[in-house]
């Protein structure tokens, strides 16, 4: 106790202040609280900690029960224990200046004092330690009062488990009040318990407990249990080892990998390939020759052969593996794939744990895949329904219709220059962008194909000379680089069902907006003059006239709808897609495909075109996924098939509607 | 139907007479055998723009003629290109691999040699083996024969499926132009065999030629591609100068009724569809060397399109229109666009015509659609008094053809 007086005897004369406020010196320089004593226990350890030998101090810190102890671990994870070179006590200090550290007694709470760190020295332990002390300090975070340290704490272990943790959380889950964190305890107890539980029956339960579960971590839990590695064995396969398959060479791998393996860890020779040879008969070049055979006549396998084997005779080079000699190898070891679980009863477990979920997780993508397929086909068919318009009704061929979608998408982009709410300038946008399209369409009608009405060809063309001036001003006011389009926040995120099956919210709405398109469409054409007046012109142009209607503002109104049409389209697809004066032209073949597809002047062909294109497209996707630029090769091919057999699409017209 | 083929067709002998002029200047002003006026990257200039006149022809040959708009000729052209291009790159390659490989110690065995090759063109993509489609590649003979068969045989089954359905008009359009962009699209894969979206580049060097400058084998290409127009010119007014040519203009007008006179209209026009995609393969293994690189992008549906425009300024349905349109656009445009024209300064903007090149372009395609549906080759009609009849006032009902108002009085 001696030497703790004198200490603090020092202190006083070095720090008057920390004196100053300390009440009653005498007794606290006398006893040390129980922390303190417990720390000088292991104060070498401490001191100097190193990752293969701490583990027994914090082992001894842990199980002394003091509620302190969690601080001390905190403090001594975070650099922020100092250690007190007068009289080697440890304090918790806080850096209250440049080179002033005020310490903390960690039995009593109170501040002793504020040092110069030449007085001190910090306990720094590095990394590997600061990792051991996390896990020790997991199960007071676990236990926590504040359940968002609690779900810390647990997230932690989900994305870094380990063997330590099994039994920290286990002694948490009992205590925890919060059902929804006891859940998410138990389960990543099941899930720790299948990686490293010692007893092998509570293995067993936990993976069946886990059959058919859809979770990413359970796959992840269950996958590391069936890796295996490649082994050779001289004779038969050993035992007791748990084997996955017997590898016969020939059948699973190729004689000669399976020679390599053997000889490997047999210490046979190895084989002798051709850079082997090559080297060795460059190396052996004598006067032109080779073992007496011209370096000229060197160039074909045969020769070279001869040559090695005739050097191999003479000593120089090693000689080759004969085919008796390899068969012989092959024949003397067993190949073979062995897990790196040992028992084999909780591999068969996994295994079929795992099966279990495959097919669940395939019946879940399948699912996932119709998602997909069916947000696809409500985009072709927002791009192809005012192409539906104005080809499938009218039968003019708009080349430009791509431009029109990108004009949209445009106007949705400058309108969020203005006005910065997303929700408004969405809501502003949609119409604007039918507006802008609608007036767009109205000036080509009139401007250019009225003149056109009966030369379809050059229809396609005059649109076409359209489509590559606007998209390049599009280029020149807006330059190439893809202008954002932001989507208002509510439309941010997915719509998640479980781990597989997932749709975004934007893609919901669009496939919304789809259905909404489909029923004005159908209400325009079928409830309202204009879509009577639009039938009647399309079937029979001179008795429509007759009857008093206008052809020529008929077509002319007809067209801007469809224009318009593609406008609003452009928005919503901007929205996912990047905007550039490309936009258009990366849609205008599909959407015609779309709509030859289904069938011309048919809304509901244009739907079933849409629909197809769109499984199809994502079918195929699904069965060569690396590669998406080969499924729209196939779709192509696929629809150019298609068309020899259904020429007039999914959904002909008959009779006179069907025209010539 | 008396007096010979040219005699009858007097405009084959000014076309061939011009054409050979034109082949004679360049050739006295090259920097290779002249006085230089011309440099050897505008010979090569000319003789590119000598091989799109000659796929125009095919154009308006199909289109002009027989009326299948097809936009997938320039996959043809495209095609055309690759397989003389895959020749070139092999036995270029060859060439650089046996003369690296001579200096080591051991002569190389065949697959050594081969191997190395495949290193040298694959190993862009990744890849160090040869894909089947390359098996001939190293035989001349057999590449050349392959500019002719690939496309010839992809225009046969194309144009057969399609024409057998009765697609016609804007439907085969549009199915051309799918089938131009499934082509495009599966050429940009890696594991195309074609190096992906690398395409083939240094084909500008002849095997064997390294000696010959690229003056004097710029001036080899302009006369061989002369030579192929010309011919090629010759070989398309023959086609269309007999009874053959009646029957394809007959389907053009009027396809119903060629075939209700019992002809077969599917073999017609799949004969020309083959034919002139034939052609176009010829013009892509002559452009293709010249340029120096082919890639996919060359063959995506707007090269053709832009065909199509060429056609239609320079006047389809008269072959020298053609050509006329494809020499006038496309050097236009290679003025336009290489930024040699001055701009022009509007007070408030400035207009580059690097930018606005294309705009005008496109609209001034669709003035010649609107106003003047015979291109610049109808400026000739002029010339020689062949005029159309003078119809004025609207029509009176909505239906092609239907009587005008004036015709309506007589």
């Amino acid at each position: 106790m001696r030497h703790f007086l004198a200490a603090l005897m020092a202190l006083v004369l070095i720090a008057p202040v920390a004196v100053a406020q300390d009440q009653d010196p005498d007794q606290s320089a006398v006893e040390t609280g129980p922390v303190q004593t417990l720390l000088q226990t292991h104060g070498a350890a401490i001191a100097k900690a190193s990752r293969k030998t701490i583990q027994p101090t914090i082992d001894a810190l842990l199980s002394s029960g003091l509620p302190e102890i969690q601080q001390v671990l905190q403090k001594w994870q975070a650099r922020e224990i100092w250690q007190r070179k007068s009289d080697n006590l440890f304090f918790a200090g806080e850096e209250i200046a440049k080179r002033t550290i005020r310490l903390t007694d960690f039995d009593t709470g109170e501040t002793v004092g504020e040092l110069s760190t030449k007085e001190l020295k910090q306990i720094k332990p590095n990394s590997g330690v600061q990792a051991l002390i996390g896990t020790a300090l997991v199960q007071f975070q676990l236990s926590d009062p504040d359940p968002d340290l609690r779900a810390a704490a647990l997230l932690s272990i989900e994305r870094d488990p380990g063997p330590d943790l099994l039994a920290p959380l286990r002694a948490s889950i009992a205590t925890e009040t919060d059902p929804a964190l006891r859940a998410r305890k138990e389960r990543v107890n099941t899930l720790l318990t299948i990686s490293y539980d010692a007893d092998e029956a509570a293995r067993l339960a936990a993976i069946d407990s886990v059959a058919g579960d859809l979770g990413v971590d359970v796959r992840a839990t269950l996958n590391p249990l069936l890796t295996t590695t490649r082994k050779v064995a001289e004779g038969a396969a050993p035992e007791g080892a748990n084997i996955a398959a017997i590898v016969t060479p020939g059948r699973d791998i190729d004689p000669d990998a399976a020679y390599d393996l053997i000889a490997g860890t047999a210490g046979l020779p190895p084989r002798i390939g051709p850079d082997d040879i090559r080297a060795a008969l460059s190396s052996n070049i004598d006067g032109g020759r080779v073992a007496g055979i011209p370096v000229a006549s060197l160039d074909t396998p045969e020769t070279r052969l001869a040559a090695y084997d005739k050097l191999a005779e003479a000593g120089a080079a090693q000689p080759r593996v004969t085919e008796a000699a390899r068969a012989a190898a092959l024949a003397a070891h067993t190949i073979y794939d062995a897990y790196d679980e040992p028992s084999a009863a909780v591999t068969d477990a996994a295994a079929r744990a795992l099966r279990d979920i495959e097919l669940k997780v395939g019946m879940n993508q399948a699912l996932d895949l119709t998602l997909d397929a069916l947000s696809l086909a409500s985009i072709y068919f927002l791009a192809a329904i005012g192409l539906a318009i104005t080809f499938g009704v009218m039968g003019v061929i708009n080349m430009a219709h791509g431009e029109f979608i990108m004009m949209g998408a445009y106007t949705g982009y400058v309108v969020q220059q203005v006005i910065p709410d997303y929700t408004v300038s969405i809501l502003v946008a949609l119409p604007l962008a039918f507006a802008v399209t609608f007036a767009a369409g109205v000036a080509m009608e009139r401007l250019v194909i009225r003149h056109l009405y009966h030369r379809p060809l050059e229809t396609l063309l005059a649109t076409f000379g359209i489509s590559i001036a606007l998209q390049q001003i599009a280029k020149n006011i807006f330059g190439t680089q893809a202008r954002p389009l932001t989507s208002p926040a509510w439309l941010d995120g997915a719509w998640v069902m479980n781990d597989v099956v997932s749709i975004s919210y934007i893609r919901i709405a669009i496939f919304v907006l789809a259905l909404i398109f489909l029923g004005v469409f159908l209400f325009i054409m079928k409830r309202t003059r204009l879509g009577l007046e639009t039938r009647a012109v399309t079937q029979n142009p001179r008795m429509a006239g007759s009857m008093g209607i206008n052809p020529d503002r008929v077509n002319m109104l007809t067209f801007g709808l469809g224009s318009g049409i593609a406008g609003i389209a452009g928005v919503a697809i901007g929205l996912f897609a990047k905007v550039t004066s490309e936009l258009g032209s990366d849609y205008i073949v599909q959407s015609f495909m779309t709509v030859v597809v289904g069938g011309v002047g048919n809304i509901w062909g244009a739907l079933a075109g849409a629909t197809m294109i769109g499984f199809l497209q994502k079918g195929i996707e699904w069965m060569n996924p690396s590669n998406t630029l080969a499924a729209q090769t196939y779709m192509i091919i696929f629809i150019i098939i298609f068309i020899q057999f259904r020429p007039r699409g999914i959904i002909a017209l008959k009779g006179r509607a069907a025209g010539d | 139907m008396t007096g010979s083929f040219l005699s009858r067709n007097p405009s084959v002998l000014i076309f061939i007479a011009v054409l050979a002029l034109f082949t004679l200047l360049a050739t006295v002003f090259s920097e290779a055998f002249g006085a230089g006026l011309i440099s050897t990257s505008f010979i090569k200039t000319l003789g590119k723009t000598l091989c799109l006149c000659l796929v125009a022809i095919a154009m308006d040959l199909v289109w002009g003629y027989a009326g299948i708009l097809s936009l997938g000729h320039m996959a043809f052209f495209g095609l055309g290109g690759y397989m003389i291009g895959m020749w070139l790159m092999y036995e270029r390659t060859r060439g650089i691999v046996t003369s690296s490989m001579a200096n080591a110690d051991i002569p190389p065995t065949p697959q050594e040699v081969t191997d190395a090759i495949g290193n040298q063109i694959f190993g862009v993509v990744g890849s160090s083996d040869f894909p089947a489609i390359w098996a001939f590649s190293a035989s001349l003979p057999l590449q050349l024969a392959l500019v002719v068969l690939v496309p010839g045989l992809l225009a046969l089954v194309f144009g057969w499926l399609a024409f057998r359905s009765r697609v016609t008009g804007v439907y085969l359009s549009i199915l051309t132009q799918a089938m131009t962009l499934a082509l495009a699209l599966y050429l940009f894969q890696n594991d195309s065999g074609l190096r992906g979206n690398n395409g083939l580049s240094g084909l500008q060097n002849l095997p064997g030629l390294d000696a010959v400058s690229q003056d004097v084998v710029s001036v080899w290409f302009l006369w061989a591609s002369a030579l192929a127009l010309g011919l090629g010119y010759m070989l398309c007014a023959w086609v269309v100068s007999g009874k053959f040519g009646s029957v394809i203009r007959g389907i053009r007008d009027d396809e119903a009724r060629v075939r209700f006179l019992g002809y077969s209209v599917e073999s017609y026009k799949l004969f020309i569809f083959v034919l002139t995609a034939v052609i176009a393969g010829i013009a892509g293994a002559l452009y293709y060397p010249q340029a120096g690189i082919i890639n996919p992008a060359e063959i995506a549906p707007i090269a053709s399109i832009y065909l199509a425009v060429w056609v239609a300024i320079g006047g389809r349905g008269r072959l020298y229109g053609a050509v006329i349109g494809a020499a006038f656009v496309s050097l236009v445009s290679t003025w336009f666009t290489s930024g040699q024209v001055p701009s022009v300064n509007l007070g408030v903007y400035t207009v580059d015509w690097v930018d606005w090149w294309q705009v005008v372009l496109g609209l001034s395609f669709v003035l010649v659609t609107l106003f003047a549906p015979k291109g610049i080759g109808g400026l000739f009609d002029l010339i020689s008094g062949r005029l159309a009849p003078n119809r004025h006032g609207k029509d009176l009902g909505p239906d092609a053809g239907s009587l005008r108002e004036q015709e309506a009085e007589q």
